[in-house]
């Protein structure tokens, strides 16, 4: 019992003093508003004004509508170039894809000749580049394919295949963005709250002053998990309901509690790690320094920004003790697929599992660091 | 009052004349309105507590802090004057507060010294004769080879003396060299400074410092007290005008104000109930000592910090500990309270073994730590409740007890102000307060008068004498002011890890056949000083020395100085190291592993409604290429819905019932796709991958059939993958993750570098020597250049060795490119850290300006020449966005130096503008 309460005092102080810290605010409210905003709206992988050159040799009404056809905004106004030019415009950068337009392409098309024209691709715009061809060659199909439409000598294919995007039928990405800066700045934010509190501690001789009064450990560690869990929590919860639905208005399917439930798992893993690196970092610049090692490989490689299949099975493996490998897959479960607990609930008895690993191994840390 | 010094007794014309100087710090004053004249040729001391601006004015006579208000004139020049000031900076030398202020801990004695040497212009013969002569008389010449951090406070201060005597200079500024030192240290430290004027008359001395003894030896003082002159004059006339025997007195004389708040406190004294009860019942059981110390010992390694020290208190008792700073102090009190376990022996508290873990032992213990300990972004008000709470008062007695104790300790006017904002003194009473809260029968108090004022210092010994007297609590207190262990009932003299005598004052002064505490100590630090510092003798000087004063506008040496010390420093720095060496082949890792785009093993399953050859040729088709691994099969909708929910399918195919059939009699059938979109590029890649495969499954189909591939459309466009023809993510990533950390850890590193010497001082050696502002930039960038050249070799090797990349063109461009690159990205390091004011604000800036910028906007992932608005301007005038270019055309374009001129030419053009914007923000002087 008075271990509860000391767990409360501790953290109402906790609370107080970051409501002191405005720059920490602010900070934090920019994290979760602009931040979130910005990615959401800003940051897309699929294919957005891609610049293009094109070498037309035929200047006929056909190479026309095959260059008007390439638009804003998968594309930008395509550059007509010298066919001497397609290797330094490929060599600086400038352009993506280099495409050349035959002579004698349009009467070739009307006499019924097949003919092939020739589209160079810079592949090392891995996606731009691979997505971007796949885009033009169906352009260039279905231009030819209408510039011929009285043409009836081409078969229809025997087997039609009817795509459809699940849970983001554009594939847009506007919902993927801002929901995965969500996810870092959850963790981020969480991480640097919690071991920033303890360094501050520290710094300021605070933490020797907690341990010669009559409190243990874990209440200390305890008190600072709830209290910058919560602040994320809220600022959290703002976010959803504020940014991502209303702002950036992108449709949540799943159920939000539920999501804020699995969230405040995750915090009290992630409150943990910042408590563990707070305990290791002496000082303020070590734990800048140690946050950008732990931070990145959390972030990179939790699945939320490459798909985690690709990744070596090592990685992958590793990955498993991450906490934010599995808020992520539990993250796009529930709000994109829509998923309940009965299809998440192994996602978050792993986040409990990892948090009660760290916060143990953060306590034994923190015990043996305050001996010496 | 004595308004004017004593123009026959101190010489004629004064070395510093200051005309209404004011100074403020934000809101903060620190000067207020000061005039005064600084006679030359003798030793000036400036006395007074912390805070009251004598460090400010020091600093601004040494040029150090700029001038915000008034006239100064120093040697004769005007200090507002950037000309006179770097002429004059020779011939001023300034030794900042604290212990080795302006020294480099992890450099060794020599290469301390060395350092100065190169910024004073000192060369050849001459300054190794100088060195030596300096070493050798301050009784240095034996450690020369340790580093400065290890030296003891005494050492310290003298190696901070001879860095700043390296040049002969005519105005010797030393700001409070002897605080925290041990008395024999100070001693043989004023004695080295009276035979150095003895050779060198001419030279003027100014000094500040915080112990009133030492200002008996000056010449000339001057009182200061919150920013303002209380009086000046020789010691004997401050006393005569004052009526009193000693400076401290006749300091608590002088200083007006707090007289009166003296006396409110002194009636207000009301004994509490519960400690004197407590009293009372202890009574009984006196013979059970408070404290019982057997030979305790601790070691950090090889380090004895404390050395087999034993003492027995009984209850009621005020036990002092006095020694200097570093003797091991602190330390014996942690293992008191149990935040440090003794490498050997015991100690029993109330007679029982102190277990660190018993929370019934540490309600009877209050402890004050040496620094404030309290919350500074709480009020007063919460402070004590937080800590009440804490001790867990019983709810009805939180109120009255806080009432009590804002009485006692006179805080009732400031309940409501944040902690961090009290003055130092007020400030201790509150750390007191709290330390009490809990009624606790036992206090342990490290150093808590340290930098309070003389008459403040005598109220909070009155509250222990009240506590112990009349409450019975017994107090365990350290101090290094002789005068307040003669008010102790027992002390202890405590040196280099060990007790060396534990009596009461009186039977320690007697033994020693001394008249004074101080002397007592320094007899039996004499009889026990293992390592002698040598005197040498003496001589500091040498007539030719004076010829070093030339000044010239740009100096190689003094940028090679700085070059020289930052390198030997991060040689020396195991954290920043391992980061800049470790993290970035780590991160390269993590980031060639991270960013991969290559979408492969994706996981698909099927609903075959069909169930026939055909169906089950189709699904082999798919599952026979590499991107896709096929999972037990879908057997209706809901499970279709199901598994795509959670995540575990990307890809699930739909076949109808009657394709095989449609398929045979040559009727077009549909087949249904689902893609998973949660994760755009993915989806739209996949949506690639399985359009290709349909359609080489149909033509392959045609082919089996018919014989003879059909014309689906007269127009096949011929796809070229230039650079990077087996697309393989791994080298496409890979010469873009180089440029990332090479923009990233560089800057970090180097916007530490100049925030650090901000933090922890040294930066002074900027504002007071001749290096000017390009010297000290250039020099400190030079070893992060070349740390992060070697860091590049890393990368590059772990990106052929490791990923297989291949590097088509050549080396020596890449690395031509990288060179410039590092100069561009540690010189916006240095941008960043000229302005930021902590490190830690430094790491979040170079953290939040570089990540976004590299990652998204300079052509990582998308072409800059995809982007639109504020993203697309910041990627053109983005450094990484050029040097991407030339990594990706070394790497996989193969491309040459002429191909990639405008590049090149666009990123050297980012390091004069890049470092004069450094200049333009590196201050010359602080504020």
């Amino acid at each position: 019992m008075d271990s509860v309460v000391n767990i409360w005092n501790l953290g109402m102080k906790e609370l107080r003093s970051i409501w002191r810290d405005k720059v920490l605010l602010v900070f934090v409210l920019l994290a979760f508003t602009l931040v979130i905003y910005t990615a959401g709206s800003a940051g897309s992988m699929e294919l957005n004004n891609t610049p293009v050159a094109v070498v037309d040799e035929d200047q006929s009404a056909l190479s026309g509508h095959v260059i008007d056809s390439l638009q804003a905004p998968w594309f930008l106004e395509p550059d007509l170039i010298q066919l001497n030019q397609i290797d330094s415009v490929l060599d600086t950068g400038s352009h993506t894809f280099g495409l050349v337009i035959p002579q004698g392409f349009e009467r070739d098309m009307r006499t019924g000749q097949p003919t092939s024209l020739q589209l160079n691709i810079d592949a090392t715009r891995m996606t731009q580049a691979f997505i971007g061809a796949g885009y033009i060659e169906r352009m260039i199909t279905t231009e030819v394919a209408e510039f011929l439409r009285s043409d009836s000598s081409i078969g229809t294919l025997p087997i039609n295949m009817v795509v459809r995007a699940s849970f983001n039928p554009n594939l847009e990405g506007t919902w993927f963005g801002g929901v995965m800066e969500l996810i870092t700045m959850i963790t981020m934010i969480s991480i640097i709250l919690s071991g920033a509190a303890l360094i501050r501690e520290r710094e300021h001789g605070t933490v020797e002053h907690l341990m010669v009064m009559p409190i243990r450990p874990f209440e200390i560690m305890a008190s600072k998990v709830w209290a910058n869990g919560l602040i994320v929590m809220v600022a959290a919860i703002f976010s959803v309901t504020v940014v991502i639905q209303q702002v950036l208005a992108v449709p949540v399917r799943g159920s939000l509690p539920l999501f804020f439930f699995g969230a405040l798992i995750h915090l009290f893993s992630t409150t943990a790690i910042g408590i563990l690196i707070g305990t290791v970092a002496r000082t303020m610049p070590q734990f800048g320094l140690l946050l950008i090692l732990t931070i990145v490989p959390l972030q990179l490689l939790s699945g939320g920004i490459t798909p985690r299949e690709s990744m070596p099975d090592l990685v992958q493996n590793i990955m498993l003790a991450a906490p934010t490998t599995h808020f992520v897959s539990m993250a796009q479960a529930i709000l994109y697929r829509g998923a309940g607990i009965d299809v998440v609930w192994p996602e978050m008895l792993a986040l409990a599992g990892i948090g009660v690993v760290f916060f143990s191994a953060a306590l034994a840390l923190f015990r043996r660091h305050l001996s010496i | 009052m004595v308004d004017k010094p004593n123009a026959d007794a101190v010489g004629t014309k004064p070395v510093a004349r200051l005309e209404s100087i004011s100074h403020c710090y934000g809101s903060r004053t620190a000067l207020e309105n000061v005039s005064l004249d600084l006679p030359a040729g003798c030793m000036v001391g400036l006395i007074g507590p912390d805070g009251v601006g004598k460090s400010t004015l020091l600093g601004l006579v040494a040029g150090a802090r700029q001038l915000q208000q008034g006239k100064l004139q120093v040697l004769g020049g005007n200090m507002a004057d950037s000309r006179f000031r770097s002429e004059a900076a020779p011939r001023i030398a300034y030794m900042p507060q604290g212990l080795g202020g302006n020294l480099y801990h992890t450099l060794t004695i020599d290469e301390n010294i060395e350092f100065f040497a190169d910024l004073f212009g000192l060369t050849g013969k001459e300054r190794a004769r100088q060195i030596d002569r300096l070493l050798d008389a301050t009784g240095l010449l034996d450690f020369r080879g340790r580093p400065a951090g290890k030296l003891s406070g005494g050492m310290k201060q003298k190696l901070g003396l001879c860095c700043a005597l390296i040049h002969n200079p005519e105005l010797l500024i030393l700001d409070e060299p002897t605080t925290g030192v041990d008395p024999l240290a100070r001693a043989r430290f004023w004695d080295l400074i009276d035979s150095i004027r003895q050779q060198q008359p001419s030279m003027s001395v100014l000094v500040a410092t915080a112990y009133m003894e030492e200002a008996e030896r000056y010449d000339w003082l001057v009182a200061m007290n919150n920013g303002t002159i209380l009086a000046t004059g020789s010691p004997q006339e401050l006393k005569q005008v004052t009526g009193t025997k000693t400076l401290d007195d006749a300091f608590t004389v002088l200083s007006p104000h707090e007289s009166q708040q003296d006396e409110s406190v002194g009636v207000t004294i009301t004994g509490d109930r519960q400690t004197s009860a407590l009293a009372v019942t202890t009574t009984g059981e006196n013979d059970i000592p408070a404290i019982e110390a057997h030979n305790l010992t601790l070691r950090f390694g090889d380090f004895t910090a404390v050395n087999d020290v034993s003492f027995t208190i009984p209850k009621g008792e005020i036990f002092g500990f006095l020694g200097s700073n570093g003797c091991g102090k602190t330390t014996t009190m942690k293992m008191l309270t149990g935040l440090l376990t003794p490498t050997e022996g015991e100690v029993s508290l109330f007679g029982s073994p102190l277990d660190a873990r018993d929370l019934d032992t540490r309600r009877r213990v209050g402890y004050m730590t040496q620094s404030f300990s309290l919350y500074s972004e709480l009020t007063v008000h919460q402070n004590l409740l937080l800590h009440a709470k804490l001790f867990h008062l019983p709810p009805e007695r939180i109120q009255p007890r806080i009432n009590e104790l804002v009485e006692e300790f006179g805080l009732s006017d400031v309940m409501d102000q944040l902690a961090g904002d009290l003055p130092l003194g007020v400030r201790q009473r509150l750390s007191l307060a709290v330390a009490v809260v809990h009624s606790p029968e036992l206090l342990i108090l490290d150093e808590p008068t340290s930098g309070v004022d003389p008459g403040a210092r005598n109220r909070f010994w009155d509250l222990l004498l009240r506590l112990s007297r009349e409450d019975g609590v017994t107090i365990f207190i350290s101090t290094h002011f002789m005068n307040e262990g003669e008010r102790c009932d027992r002390i202890s003299l405590m040196h280099a890890g060990e007790v060396l005598a534990c009596d009461t004052p009186a039977a320690l002064i007697q033994q020693a056949g001394e008249d004074s505490l101080e002397g007592a100590f320094m007899q039996t630090l004499e009889a026990v000083d293992k390592e002698p510092e040598s005197q040498g003798d003496g001589k500091v000087f040498d007539t030719d020395t004076s010829t070093l004063l030339h000044h010239s506008l740009f100096s190689p040496q003094r940028l090679l100085a700085y070059a020289r010390r930052e390198t030997r420093e991060l040689l020396r720095d195991p954290i920043r190291m391992s980061f800049a060496f470790i993290g970035s082949a780590l991160l390269m890792m993590i980031l060639g592993y991270g960013i991969t785009l290559d979408v492969e093993d994706l996981p698909f399953a099927v609903l075959d409604q069909d169930q026939t050859a055909q169906s089950r040729d189709y699904v082999t088709s798919v599952s026979g290429s590499r991107y896709f691994i096929e999972q037990p099969a879908i057997s209706n909708m809901t499970e279709l819905e199901h598994r795509m929910r959670s995540g575990e399918l990307s890809l699930a195919l739909v076949i109808p019932p009657g394709f095989g059939k449609d398929l045979k009699r040559g009727r077009p059938t549909d087949l249904a796709v689902w893609v998973d979109g949660a994760m755009p590029f993915r989806g739209e890649t996949i949506r690639g991958y399985i359009q290709g495969l349909h359609l080489s499954y149909l033509k392959d189909l045609a082919r089996r059939t018919y014989g003879t591939v059909p014309t689906l459309s007269l127009v096949t466009v011929e796809s070229r993958y230039r650079y990077n023809q087996g697309f393989r993510s791994l080298d496409a990533m890979v010469p873009a993750v180089i440029p990332i950390l090479l923009m990233f850890i560089p800057a970090v590193l180097m916007a530490l570098g100049i925030v650090r010497e901000k933090e922890l001082g040294s930066i002074t050696n900027l504002y007071v020597t001749p290096v000017n502002r390009l010297e000290f930039l250039l020099g400190k960038q030079l070893p992060y250049i070349g740390f992060s050249m070697v860091s590049y070799a890393s990368l590059v090797l772990l990106a052929i060795f490791l990923f297989d990349v291949p590097v088509k063109g050549g080396v020596l461009t890449l690395t031509l490119g990288a060179l410039i690159f590092v100069t561009v990205t540690t010189a916006l390091g240095q941008v960043i850290s000229a302005f930021a004011s902590t490190q830690t604000a430094a790491l979040a800036a170079t953290a939040i300006v570089t990540m976004l910028p590299t990652i998204q906007f300079s052509g990582v992932t998308e072409p800059v020449s995809s982007l639109e608005g504020v993203g697309a301007l910041i990627g053109q005038f983005w450094p990484a966005t050029w040097f991407l270019q030339i990594s990706r055309g070394v790497f996989t374009k193969g491309l040459s130096l002429g191909d990639m001129q405008g590049a090149f030419l666009v990123l050297v053009a980012f390091v004069p503008v890049l470092t004069l914007m450094s200049v333009l923000l590196l201050r010359k002087q602080g504020r």
